[in-house]
């Protein structure tokens, strides 16, 4: 009986190819439209949460100023002793970076870039995590005397250079001649936009003296030597530099201490809610789709009342009729779903490698998005066929 | 004993001015192994009595008992099992279903009775040998004639073996050659397998092959051959 039925059911859908692809078409397009939409927000979440730990592990960013309702508010700069103090005196410090940035111009023949210089020490590639693709660090003798040594990021090699080896040619940075010493490893531009190769790097003493002229210190990397331990660092940064800063215990700190974990949580966080609203916005695209395989079943079940009379006088029970309409509905919402799974699949993979995001399936999501399209096939399937199963089989078959 | 009994059975159609009253105040016996005949002229409420004798129309009111079961106060479900137990229907249109075969046709009430494929084929080539369309088993209906799509109708309603069969102008269309052997036919299952038969016919010729004439006039029954001989001795 059961195989009968469906053979009948595949009749129909082959009878009525049109129709059933339309009704197909509404849970297709449903069920593609999450699949892209969660798996597009997963991959951007996973990306932006690698980016973020890119800039180096367990990092703790400090800068002057705090952020405040009209942005940030400029603060007083640390100093080489600050970053000094906070890797003698705080527990659980694996390296500080002190850091001056200023924007320039560099140039090398006829080419020119504009850019940021960077003056720090050798502990800034430790503490971000970046590895030489080329050349070497800075001496310790070079960072003390300041010599006019400079490495290079991705992009000033590619702008600057093109094809020819960096290392030991003398580029001009704001009119100071600097020796290229090293090429830092492409770390790509990151989601939130800042090309993170885009940056010259030199021993701060030779900043200090050549470029900005004055001692301040813009920014302090610290990274703890545990992930376990940054909160603890954190807090305990903030305590030195209160005091080092003469700060009163009623009053608010001029800097601000970031720790790179906790963006990355606000950051999941915020992607999260934001996957969740596009999800619903994709759910209600779902709704939209079971309205349109509502409205194609009761059409079918209405146009075929009269089969339907001459089933039910030639020997059908109502559960019969019932049960044929099901299986019908059923199998087209399953082949509905599975093509939509397999064309939310194909796109998803498609965008995720066209906007270079990870590609990363979420199963609960998919699984969700299949039963309720079969769901709302079989409901709205079953409703007017049981309608037509109960009428008198004369007025069925008188039906027009 | 009485396998069909209507009592005052009447059929209303319709509200108020566009009342049309299709059957008023029936009273009919039929007994099991009966060839009854109906006549009568058009809209007399022949087809609107063999919808009710089929269980596919209930009367407005009065009582239909069927094999002493009293058909009127069943449900959907319990006529719908009468039906497929019990009752073969020739509809007056043919009623096969489109884009389907002869022989699916055929075999659909079958499948509703859970008869497995092997014995279905075999039914299904047994009756349309019964009614000449031997060829004819795989065409769907529209490439089949009125003539040919009404034997089909036929076959589907013998098919099973019923035992009520309830025919509704069989041989409306067809030619006297055909129509001669399909009457052959149904006074042949008649005597051979017992199934009772009402069947509606315009045609006199027709009507011969019945044992019993009942004529239907505006609703009423004008002349019942069985009353008229147990009347007159
Ligand atoms: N569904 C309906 N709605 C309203 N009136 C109907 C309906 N069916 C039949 N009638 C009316 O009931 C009356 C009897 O109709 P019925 O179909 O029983 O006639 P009939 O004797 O079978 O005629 P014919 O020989 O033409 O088939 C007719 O007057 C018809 O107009
Ligand atoms: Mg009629």
């Amino acid at each position: 009986m059961i195989w009968n039925t469906m053979q009948l059911a595949l009749r129909e859908i082959r009878f009525n190819l049109m129709r059933s692809i339309l009704t197909a078409l509404g849970i297709i397009i449903g069920v593609a439209a999450v699949i892209v939409i969660v798996t597009l927000g997963g991959g951007a979440t996973a990306r932006v949460t690698s980016d973020i730990s890119s800039l180096g592990r367990n990092l703790i960013i400090v800068v002057p100023g705090k952020r405040g309702p009209s942005g940030r508010e400029q603060g007083t700069p640390f100093e080489l002793q600050d970053a000094n103090a906070i890797l003698e005196e705080v527990d659980g410090v694996a390296g500080v970076a002190p850091t001056a940035t200023k924007s320039i111009t560099v140039i090398y023949g006829n080419e020119s870039w504009s850019t940021s210089i960077h003056g720090t020490n050798n502990g800034y590639m430790g503490v971000r995590e970046w590895a030489l693709a080329a050349g070497r660090a800075f001496t310790r003798g070079e960072e003390r005397s300041g010599r006019a040594v400079c490495v290079i990021g991705e992009t000033i090699r590619r702008e600057l250079f093109g094809f020819q080896n960096p290392i030991g040619a003398t580029i001009r940075a704001d009119n100071i001649p600097c020796e290229v010493i090293g090429l830092l490893e492409p770390k790509g531009t990151a989601t939130f936009g800042t090309d993170q190769d885009d940056l010259v790097v030199t021993p701060l003493r030779t900043f200090q003296r050549r470029i900005s002229g004055n001692r301040d210190i813009s920014m302090i990397f610290v990274s703890a030597a545990a992930a376990e331990m940054t909160t603890k660092v954190q807090n305990d940064i903030q305590t030195l530099l209160r005091q080092r800063r003469g700060i009163r215990d009623n009053e608010q700190e001029d800097f601000e201490v970031e720790n790179l974990q906790e963006i990355t949580k606000v950051v999941e966080s915020t992607t999260g809610v934001l996957t969740a609203l596009l999800s619903a916005v994709a759910m209600v695209s779902l709704i939209v789709g079971g309205i349109g395989i509502m409205n194609i079943m009761l059409v079918s079940v209405t146009e075929r009342t009269r089969e339907i009379g001459i089933r039910l006088a030639i020997g059908a029970l109502e559960r019969d009729v019932l049960l044929q309409f099901l299986v019908e509905a059923m199998m087209l919402s399953l082949a509905g779903g599975i093509a939509g799974i397999l064309f939310g699949l194909f796109v998803s993979f498609w965008l995720s490698e066209a906007l270079n995001l990870p590609f990363i399936l979420n199963v609960p999501i998919v699984l969700i998005a299949v039963v309720f399209s079969a769901f709302v096939g079989i409901v709205f399937g079953f409703f007017p066929a049981r309608r037509a199963a109960r009428l008198n089989p004369i007025d069925a078959l008188r039906y027009e | 004993m009485a396998l069909i009994s209507l009592r005052n059975i009447t059929k209303v159609y319709g509200q108020g001015d566009a009342q049309v009253i299709a059957l008023d105040n029936i009273h009919m016996t039929i007994s099991d192994g009966e060839f009854v005949a109906v006549m009568g002229p058009s809209g007399s409420g022949k087809s609107t009595c063999m919808n009710i004798l089929g269980c596919l129309d209930t009367p407005t009111s009065g009582s239909y008992r069927f094999q002493d079961m009293e058909v009127t106060t069943l449900d959907q479900n319990q006529r719908a099992l009468l039906r497929r137990n019990f009752l073969g229907f020739v509809f007056q249109g043919y009623n096969l279903l489109k884009r389907t075969t002869a022989r699916e046709n055929l075999e659909l009430p079958l499948v509703y009775r859970g008869v497995p494929a092997k014995e279905r084929h075999e039914r299904a080539d047994h009756v349309l040998e019964l009614v000449g369309l031997e060829d004819r088993g795989h065409h769907t209906s529209a490439e089949l004639s009125g003539g040919q799509q009404q034997r089909v109708a036929i076959a589907r309603a013998i098919i099973t073996s019923p035992l009520l069969l309830l025919a509704d102008e069989p041989t409306g269309n067809l030619d006297s050659q055909r129509s001669l052997e399909i009457m052959n036919l149904l006074a042949r299952l008649n005597e051979e397998q017992g199934i009772t038969i009402v069947m509606v016919t315009h045609e006199a010729d027709m009507a011969e092959f019945a044992k019993r004439v009942i004529t239907f006039r505006d609703g009423h029954i004008a002349q019942d051959t069985a009353e008229a001989e147990a009347v007159a001795p």
